[in-house]
């Protein structure tokens, strides 16, 4: 039950190498193995999105996949996200997400900044529907939304240099 | 953004948020301490069942396990076997009823028998979560199955099963609620309608579940609990009750909490458990609820069966509302009959009823225990309020709006009092709001004079288009108070101690907001210290939209005398009268002189005196002050939800197309706050109204237990919500605030569903249920048909 294997991983840009249950998901590795506790478990079936990670630029459910899946990757967290220079350390979807109340508990927030991270990269004009089909897959049950589409659409228009910031 | 000068009233950004966004913050599950265990519970899979006998040889023997405990093994370390009852429902004692049965809580862990499905019966503590479930599977319990009660209906059938092998009848309370003489308004009625509602609420589901880490400190006999809980103090008072422990002898810290939406608002067996087993074992313990345990374990709502009958005279003014509801309690009773007694008295809502007749039934079941969820059984009250007016409305052929108009509590008519009482005994006295303005505001901004041209235009597309809109009021601020302790440090550091639990309201900004006004620094450098024990002796955490209003009044107290305090001494020291002197920066200033000043700081180094002199003339030792405010009443928030929406008459799915919300919450500490708070509650009610179905089969088996199979609301299916605030103070507290945490939720169902119901018009089609899901409109829509002898209009 408790074969082990070691894999390497590339972590918000650190290479990390352990030798883990092949069991362990990639969700558990993070918050267990690295202790990056950012990526947050919320239904461990798939459904929620809270456990969301990038996986060489993916969004993907940490807690659906295993940590041997990512042997050899390039995973990013919500810890890889910030921005050192900035107030706070935040960058600019976490201010956005800051400035239009996009989170009150925060226990979603971050794999809803994954998901969107990833949507921003590959679609930098997404409009609000785009926002919205791309947060289809992550549950919020604090805000209703709302802002955090708004955060979502703020931060798109600054990434894209439309808004003198 | 960034704010220099008070913050009252403003869209200030949030203390707590920079944690959040980094993955700084430190939810319960994030905490790692060395040495530390982790468990996971055998739950019974049967809904009713005798446990016969438990073999945990296997289980123990398992490489990675340290103990597998059950209740045998805990009951040394235990003062009583069930949990106490946390509310002593106490208002049964001026009904029918003197009390509760006293064998209604849970047990810590099961006795000798089961009665819901995930009813904790073993605990298994291992080196990780991993080694703790393979154990599960090597647990043998012998069950002997019992028959099951699944429901209301099947729990009131005379010779039917029973919840508790040994209890006779599943009913564990029955009482009457009325005023006026109902008997006598009908006799001059016009109109008299009787309506049969099926209501139904589902999960809480904060994205966090549940969580509970114990770790024992031998060196200092003291047991510290970090729990995700909305009311850390009385899962402490509830701990060292069942430990016989003193109160310093163990502490409940709360880390950041996920959510809670009710469904924290308790002591859970498994609270009690993990902390027996690292006080055992002489480790931390860690259990962290998964998605699935919370489906079968946290506290849900579930159903309420409604008969209600409303006469009307002939002007279509309410006369009196007489009749029945029973409601679905669970297979226990952690708290009371809150649920029941709130939608009892919430019936009447904002509208002017004369006369009243309730008669309520707790009704028990072999199902996970009802308790409050965000709304807390004011939305199924002001659903049934609702239907009955959109009922006579239809049946007298008058509007919707104007049978409103005619009975709500007008303008000039506030503050009013009705003749029913709050569980403290006071009377339910609306204390301010204009509800026909905030029903004519919503109308209005919907567009619902227009409509009926928007219903034919799309009818001739084949399209469904239907209005619905609903009013409600909701108690909010509950006592009997909420501490705040101010304390400015000897750093000049200002902080704030409270008994208030913060689970994602924005607690910390909003007390921060409130005591640095008083005290003129900024806000962001206050330090806010909530939901932990150790900090504040006495507290009720977050319930009934109650902390702005009582820990925001206290802290607002509170910093009051800190920042008089700190004038005093500031006038001996600069010997200068106290008008003479002003705060700002977090300095008291010589007014008109730059050069003259004195830090917080300072003053508190004053105030802490120095070994072996006095202490400045007239002044307490310390700058700080406890505030515990302590609300005269419910303070009533109220709002008006209206909706327009599209139904596919072939799919059943219904679209949001606009959504308008104008609600009175009092004054607005930080509008970006309350709008999240009651944007987020009205999707909460969305979800109530067209997807979240908990579902149990008829052998009480709960069928729903994922997110695939339990809808919540998502993006997709929600339109952006157009909000309006209306400010009318609520004269009870110096803020002027009301709760806003939940009244968001409340009308969401009822007008919800009066809108579909209208876009189904053509077909006759009455909804008297909540939620309705897609398949069940297709089953009325076709019924209708079929009655009507034709497939309905087709565009007309």
């Amino acid at each position: 039950m408790s074969r082990t294997r070691r894999i390497e991983v590339e972590v918000n840009g650190r290479s990390e190498a352990r030798e883990i249950d092949v069991r362990l998901t990639l969700a558990d590795f993070l918050r267990r193995e690295l202790g990056l506790t950012g990526t947050h478990l919320g239904c461990e079936h798939g459904v929620c999105g809270a456990c969301t990670v990038l996986v060489d630029g993916r969004a993907v459910r940490g807690c659906l996949m295993l940590a041997v899946q990512a042997a050899g990757r390039s995973v990013r967290t919500i810890e890889g996200l910030g921005d050192a220079e900035a107030p706070d350390g935040l960058g600019v979807l976490q201010a956005a997400f800051r400035e239009h109340h996009g989170l009150q508990c925060g226990f979603c927030t971050p794999g809803i900044l994954m998901t969107l991270t990833e949507l921003l990269a590959k679609c930098p004009d997404a409009t609000e529907s785009d926002v919205r089909l791309a947060l289809s897959g992550n549950l919020c049950r604090c805000t209703g939304y709302q802002t955090i589409v708004s955060a979502a659409l703020e931060a798109a228009r600054r990434l894209n240099g439309k808004l003198a910031s | 953004m960034r704010h220099t000068g008070p913050t009252f009233g403003k869209r200030v950004e949030r203390v707590e948020d920079a944690s959040l966004l980094t993955g700084r913050a430190r939810f319960v599950d994030d905490i790692r301490i060395p040495g530390m265990l982790e468990a996971a519970y055998v739950r019974s899979p049967f809904p009713h069942a005798l446990v016969r006998s438990i073999d945990v040889t296997q289980a123990r023997a398992l490489e990675g396990v340290h103990a597998v405990l059950t209740v045998a093994d805990l009951r040394p370390a235990l003062t009583q076997e069930r949990i106490p009852l946390a509310l002593s429902s106490k208002e049964l004692s001026g009904l029918a009823q003197k009390s509760l049965r006293d064998d209604i809580t849970p047990p810590v862990l099961a006795l000798d028998e089961v009665c819901y499905v995930g009813e904790p019966v073993v605990l298994i503590v291992a080196d990780s979560r991993y080694i703790a479930e393979d154990a599960i599977a090597l647990v043998a319990i012998d069950y002997e199955p019992l028959e099951a009660v699944a429901d209301i209906t099947s729990a009131l059938t005379a010779g039917g099963p029973r919840v508790h092998r040994d209890i006779d009848g599943n009913v564990l309370a029955e009482y009457v609620l009325s005023y006026g003489d109902y008997e006598r308004a009908t006799a001059t009625a016009a109109h008299l309608f009787q309506l049969d509602l099926k209501q139904h609420r589902g999960c809480a589901h904060p994205l966090e579940g549940r969580g509970v880490l114990a770790m024992h400190d031998a060196l200092e006999q003291r047991t510290t609990v970090w729990s995700s809980t909305q009311s850390p103090h009385e899962v402490r008072l509830t701990l060292v009750q069942l430990l016989g422990l003193d109160d310093e002898e163990l502490h409940v810290v709360t880390p950041d909490v996920g959510g809670g939406f009710g469904a924290k608002y308790l002591t859970y067996p498994e609270e009690v458990s993990i902390t027996i087993a690292a006080r055992l074992l002489g480790r931390p313990v860690k259990w962290i609820e998964d998605r699935r345990e919370h489906f079968l374990t946290a506290i849900q709502e579930r159903d309420q069966l409604w008969q209600v009958e409303i006469a009307l005279d002939a002007e279509a003014r309410i006369l009196g509302i007489k009749g029945e509801m029973m409601h679905d309690q669970g297979a226990y009773t952690p708290q009371g009959i809150n649920v029941s007694y709130n939608s009892a008295t919430a019936v009447p809502g904002p509208y002017k009823v004369p006369s009243y007749e309730l008669r309520v039934r707790a009704v028990e079941t072999n199902k996970v225990p009802t308790m409050p969820v965000r709304g807390a059984g004011y939305p199924q009250a002001t659903f049934a309020m609702e239907r009955l007016l959109d009922h006579a409305a239809r049946e007298i052929g008058i509007d919707r709006a104007e049978i409103r108009r005619r009975n709500l509590i007008q303008t000039e008519e506030m503050p009013y009092t009705t003749p029913l009482k709050t569980r403290a005994g006071t009377p339910v006295k609306y204390d301010s709001g204009d509800f026909p303005l905030c029903q004519a505001m919503a109308l209005d901004q919907i567009g619902y004079d227009g409509f009926e041209a928007r219903r034919a235009e799309a009818a001739r597309d084949g399209r469904l288009l239907g209005v619905g809109f609903a009013n409600a009021t909701k108690g909010t601020g509950r006592g009997p108070f909420e501490t705040a302790t101010v304390r400015v440090g000897r750093s000049g550091r200002v902080s704030v101690y409270t008994g208030a639990a913060a689970m994602g309201q924005s607690t910390a900004t909003m007390l921060a907001q409130i005591v640095a006004d008083q005290l003129g620094v900024e806000f962001g450098q206050v330090n806010v210290v909530a939901g932990d024990t150790r900090y504040t002796s006495m507290g009720h955490g977050g319930f009934a939209s109650r902390q702005a209003v009582n820990a925001g009044s206290s802290a607002h107290e509170a910093s009051v005398k800190v920042r008089e305090k700190a004038l005093l001494i500031a006038s001996q020291l600069l010997e200068q009268p106290v008008d003479a002197l002003e705060l700002s920066g977090g300095r008291i200033w010589l007014k008109g002189q730059s050069n003259v000043s004195l830090g917080l700081g300072d003053l508190a180094r004053e105030a802490s005196g120095i070994p072996g002199y006095s202490l400045p003339k007239g002044i307490e030792p310390g700058l700080e002050h406890t505030a515990n405010f302590m609300p005269k009443g419910l303070v009533y928030s109220n709002g008006c939800h209206a909706v327009e929406v599209e139904v596919d008459r072939a799919t059943g799915a219904v679209r949001l197309e606009r959504y308008v919300i104008v609600s009175d919450c009092g004054e607005l500490i930080n509008p970006m706050v309350v709008d999240g708070q009651v944007i987020g509650g009205a999707v909460h009610g969305i979800g109530n109204a067209l997807f979240e179905w908990m579902g149990y089969d008829e052998m009480a088996q709960p069928i729903t237990t994922t997110f695939a199979e339990y809808l919540l609301p998502t993006t997709t299916e929600l339109p952006r919500i157009e909000l309006t605030h209306v400010v009318h103070r609520s004269p009870l507290n110096p803020l002027g605030i009301k709760g806003v945490g939940e009244v968001g939720t409340i009308p969401a169902a009822a007008a919800i569903i009066s809108a579909v119901e209208d876009a189904l018009r053509p077909f006759g089609v009455r909804i008297d249920e909540t939620p309705i899901l897609p398949p069940r409109i297709v089953a009325l829509v076709n019924a209708s048909s079929t009655a009507a002898g034709a497939s309905g209009p087709a565009s007309s």
